[in-house]
């Protein structure tokens, strides 16, 4: 069996997971593909962090990354 | 290369190099001492002139010292801890962030609430509310005040910072507004102690 993947938002909660699924699994996968645009089109950007100091914006669902994470806008202060 | 997609949003901005770090942290320091050497003249003036009046020439010294000063508690700002959410979102966010900081890293941002992070610019120490750039060499420091317009525990604050800044540094610095730049001893004894390991450990790596 593959590995469990999530896409977590960031927010009030700490975090939230939106979505998990496995390769091979569609019915997940379709789910949270749907969650991710949803997101998306709420104004959160995806990233995916691959290790220090490298973390790449993603505009689909890398179904092969272990986590996606949702975050919001920053803005100079 | 990937582009930070808030750039977009200060398009009038030129995209920030190593060059034009140089150069606004020249124009800084040249804005300082402008801002700083008439008082000193004054003083020096006064003194040449009469010295009684060693009171107002006093004052004239006071505010040169002053000024730069100011500027500094303004760097030492940025980084300055906010109101904390709840413990139960605090703890679920600092947790996140620990999974996306190495082992040293993480145990720094434990002590000191600031998070290190290598560039290409120099060594960051990321914050809830904006980062320090230690540049190579450790002697100079730039303050940038950059934030997250949502109600968020700190730890994500901090998280949101350090993706986008891992995503493009360059970016990252184009959309944060400059707070203060000048040499690292200035700010670091305005720097709650407790932060200032941080500040000795990116010192340490630029």
């Amino acid at each position: 069996m593959g590995r469990m993947a999530r896409l977590i938002r960031m927010d009030q909660a700490g975090h939230t997971t939106l979505a998990e699924w496995t390769a091979g699994d569609d019915a997940a996968t379709e789910a949270a593909v749907a969650a991710f645009r949803e997101q998306l089109d709420a104004g959160y950007y995806a990233v995916v962090s691959s290790g220090e100091g490298h973390a790449e914006q993603v505009r689909e669902l890398p179904l092969d990354a272990e986590l996606v994470i949702l975050r919001r806008p920053i803005a100079g202060g | 290369m990937a582009v930070l997609p808030e750039t977009a949003t200060v398009y009038w901005r030129p995209r920030l190099d190593a060059g034009r770090l140089r150069r606004r942290g020249q124009l800084w320091t040249f804005s300082t001492l402008a801002h700083t050497l008439p008082f000193l003249a004054t003083a020096a003036l006064l003194m040449a002139l009469e010295p009684l009046s060693f009171p107002v020439a006093a004052i004239a010294v006071v505010h040169a010292w002053g000024i730069p000063a100011l500027y500094a508690n303004r760097g030492v700002n940025v980084v300055r801890p906010r109101p904390r959410a709840g413990s139960a979102p605090e703890r679920t966010a600092l947790g996140l962030l620990g999974d996306l900081l190495g082992h040293e890293a993480r145990r720094l941002h434990s002590r000191t609430g600031l998070a290190l992070e290598r560039g290409r610019l120099g060594v960051w120490l990321v914050g809830e509310a904006g980062a320090l750039l230690v540049r190579q060499g450790g002697r100079r420091v730039d303050c940038w005040c950059v934030k997250v317009d949502a109600e968020l525990p700190s730890a994500d604050r901090t998280a949101h910072l350090l993706l986008a800044l891992r995503e493009d540094e360059e970016g990252f610095a184009t959309v944060a507004n400059l707070a203060f730049s000048g040499a690292v001893w200035r700010l670091r004894r305005r720097l709650p102690a407790a932060m200032r390991p941080a500040l000795d450990a990116a010192r340490a790596q630029a």
